[in-house]
Parts: structure tokens; sequence; C-alpha cells
């Protein structure tokens, strides 16, 4: 049977760098259907937590449960369920936009790579350029195409950094609409993002971090940039901080 | 296993296609192979006369440093576009990536050899076509040996700072012994006579080598590759 999850749990996560604390005791919870938004300034540790909860990265304390299963007893499986979209686009620029979608296909294992890559092609708006080599593209046609690039397997859990980075305002308003799509289809998606105009009334749950650590965001209504900078106000500076001024 | 297999498969073929397409590795490393024979063959060849007994030994060498020219500029393309991250995040066993890198590296490496061995015999008089297969096996298990364990070293090192200085000092250490079987067979078979029992105990060293290196290269890949 095929592996699948429909909650995703962070429990207790840290991991340092050395003596860099990246993380610090972090904890949530997302369920299938969501969208939940990763804010936080530069340096927050918003890379670091979604590259936890890729596999990529393993934590120093604490676990990351995918329904019942963690990234050690789920194994290869689970990566056939997660989806992520790095800040960093993962795409072989020598490469045509069909080649590089063809190949991900391939190396999931997905049937027909072919077909897969000329419906994301399609998807992406790129079928005219898909037989251009990607360093030919600008940096938001090679967005379009990390997302697909990531989606080509219908991942369970997408988890996105930056995913606005580059777009157009056209691209940028489709890519809320595909996101949408996802979630109502059963997807988890994590963005960890700046761009709160386009976040707006997007995402579901919101978590703030600062300095590795989880901010507690408050539930009252208004606009989402307000609580964010209210939440960045507010926020007790971290113990490290504090020693520092004393 | 079917699945592992085409894992491995699927990366080599995308390797060889984007080296197709930019041609950077083949031309550097065959250049500089190439020179490394040329400024050796002006060293040791005086009128005409090769020195005794060099050709097998500027054969290996020659081969080990175009390697680890090819092993840095393969990994710098998975850094340089992070797409190593991407391989890493597919749903087989992360051990098919390593098989995946490893053979577009032994195909680039066979080309290399490809050009360095009409060299070695053209301007060190060394005769290639005395004993081919034992050459050929020869060159086959010590380019494995060697470029198993650089594959895993270049993988490591992907994300060092220093990768391009660390490589060589860590890889050289680890193939001395395939570069000693390597040159001690060759410079059996390049003999006036021929020495088959000889070469064969190197060849079979090889093997043994080759068998130590890639099942140890599969056992560390993931965890190693796991920051």
């Amino acid at each position: 049977m095929a592996f699948d999850f429909d909650r995703l749990v962070v429990d207790d996560v840290s991991r340092h760098f050395g003596r860099r604390r990246a993380l610090h005791r972090v904890s949530l919870a997302c369920d299938a259907g969501t969208i939940l938004g990763l804010l936080g300034p530069n340096g927050a540790g918003k890379s670091t937590l979604l590259a936890i909860l890729s596999t990529l990265l393993a934590p120093t304390s604490g676990r990351v449960r995918y329904g019942e299963h963690d990234a050690r007893s789920a194994g290869p499986m689970l990566r056939g369920r997660l989806g992520l979209l790095g800040h960093d686009l993962y795409l072989y620029p020598e490469l045509t936009a069909r080649e590089n979608l063809e190949f991900f296909a391939r190396l999931y294992g997905l049937a027909r790579p072919r077909d897969r890559a000329d419906g994301a092609l399609a998807e992406a708006g790129l079928a005219d350029r898909a037989d251009e080599a990607v360093s030919g593209f600008s940096r938001g046609m090679r967005q379009r195409l990390a997302l697909e690039r990531a989606l080509l397997h219908g991942p369970r859990l997408l988890l996105l950094d930056e995913p606005f980075t580059g777009l157009d305002d056209a691209s940028g308003h489709a890519l809320v609409r595909r996101l949408r799509g996802l979630r109502d289809a059963g997807a988890i998606v994590i963005a960890a993002t700046h761009d709160l105009d386009l976040a707006e009334g997007l995402l579901d749950e919101v978590v703030i971090l600062r300095e590795g650590r989880l901010l507690t965001v408050p539930r009252a209504s208004g606009p989402l940039r307000e609580r964010y900078r209210e939440t960045i106000r507010t926020a007790a500076p971290p113990a490290a901080s504090r020693e520092g001024r004393a | 296993m079917r699945q592992f297999l085409r894992v491995a498969w699927v990366v080599m073929r995308k390797d060889l296609t984007v080296e197709m397409r930019s041609r950077e590795i083949v031309y550097t490393t065959v250049f500089f192979a190439a020179s490394c024979v040329l400024v050796f063959a002006f060293a040791l060849v005086r009128e005409g006369r090769p020195l005794e007994d060099a050709s097998a030994g500027i054969l290996w060498i020659s081969i080990a440093f175009a390697g680890t020219l090819a092993l840095g500029r393969t990994f710098e393309r998975e850094r340089h576009t992070e797409t190593l991250r991407a391989l890493m995040l597919a749903p087989s066993d992360r051990p098919a990536i390593y098989v995946g890198k490893l053979l577009g590296v032994l195909v680039l490496m066979a080309i290399v050899e490809a050009v360095l061995v009409p060299m070695i015999g053209l301007l060190f008089h060394a005769p290639i076509f005395a004993r081919p297969h034992w050459l050929a096996a020869l060159l086959a298990a010590g380019t494995l040996g060697f470029a198993s364990v650089g594959t895993l070293f270049a993988a490591m090192l992907v994300r060092a700072r220093s990768r391009d200085v660390l490589l060589p000092v860590l890889l050289y250490p680890i193939t001395i012994p395939v570069i000693i079987a390597g040159v001690r067979g060759t410079a059996a078979i390049f003999q006036a006579t021929p020495d088959e029992p000889m070469a064969r105990f190197w060849a079979a060293l090889l093997v043994f080598f080759d068998v130590v290196f890639v099942t140890l290269s599969l056992w560390t890949f993931e965890p190693l590759m796991t920051e």
C-alpha cells in the first residue's frame, strides 16, 4: 500500500549548527487541507525548519511525525509524498524545461514521464518554451517551472521557501489560486514568505519565527501585516539578548 | 532492486546529457590528462628513448589527476544549482544516486583513458597491444576503485569551503593501494616479456579493493549525505 499521512506534527524540534542555535524547541501541527504560513525576519530559522520537514536536515533534538511515522521509519516512501520548492530552484540550466521535468518524473518513477512533463509545462504556461534550455529563462519562468517540478508527483506535503520570488503580478495570483486548489485537494502546504500582501487571505494558519523561536500570534482579526508587526514588536527578546543588555 | 538500478540509470543518463550539452568536463579533463603526459614525455624521453618502466606510472598518475578534476567538476555542477538536494529527495534508496553519479564519472574517465593509452603507447613506446585484455581489465578495475572512493568524497565535500583542496588531500592517500596495484599490474604487461601471472595477481587485488571500496561507499553514502 502507498505511504500517506494526513497530519504533520513538529514536536519540540531544535537544530544547532555548531554553537549557533538555528531552531529552539519549535512545536506545531498541521492537518491535510491547510496552508500554513511561516513568517519571520531574515535568519529566523524558516529555511532550516523547511529543510528538517523535507528530511534533508536532521533535528538536533525533538521529532517530526508524518502521520504515524517519522522520517527514519518511513524512509524513501515518505520522500515520495513530499514536494520542496527551495530558494534554489533545483533545475539543471543545461537541460530544457521538458528534459528537467522528464528527468524528475523518471527519478520519482512516475508512469508516462513525457505526458507528465507536458501537463506540467502547460500548467506553468511554458508549453511554447518547452524545448529551450532553462539557462535562458527569467527568474519568474524558472520559479514557475520549479513549482511544477515540486508538484509533479502529487505530494501530500508541499514545502515552499519564498514561492513568490521573481513572479509578476499575474503569476503571483495564479500561484495563490494553485495553492488554494492544492489545499482543497487535501495537501498540507507550508510556505515561508515575506510577501504578506499575497499571503493575506491565502494562509489558514500563521506561525512566526524569530531567532529560532516560535512566537505567539494574536488570534485577533486584522490585516496580516499588522498582526505580524505587532507580534514581532511585542514579543519578549530572546534570553541571550536580554542578558546582553543587562 | 529494479527501482535502484532505474534511478542509477536515470541519474547517469542525466549527467551524460548535461555533459554532452556543455562538454566542459570532457574537454578540460582530456586536455589536462594529455598535458600531463606531454610534460612527462618532455621530462623523461631523451633522444626518442623513454625512461625504462616509466610508462605505467605516468599512465596511472595522469588518470588519477584527470579523475580528480572530473570528480570535482561533476559535483560542482550539482552544488552550483543545489540539485544534489533534489536528488536526495527522490523516493529511492540514496545509494542509487551514488551509483548513478559513479557510473557517470566512470564513463568520463573511460573517455579520458581512451585518449591517454594511445598517447602513452606513442610517446613512451609502451606495448599497449601486447596483452590488451589484461590492460583493459586493469584499467577498468583500477578506475572503478579510484572513482568509487572519489565519488563518495566529492559528494561529501560538496558543501565544504575548501573542497577543491580537500578532495585530492583526502582521496590520494586512501586510493594509494589502487594506484600502486594499477601501476604494478600495468608494468607487468608493459615488460618486454609480459608477466601474465603478475598482472593477474594485481588485477585480483584491484577487484578486492573495488569490492571493499564500493561496499563501504554504498554503506556510508546515506548517513554522510544527511546533514
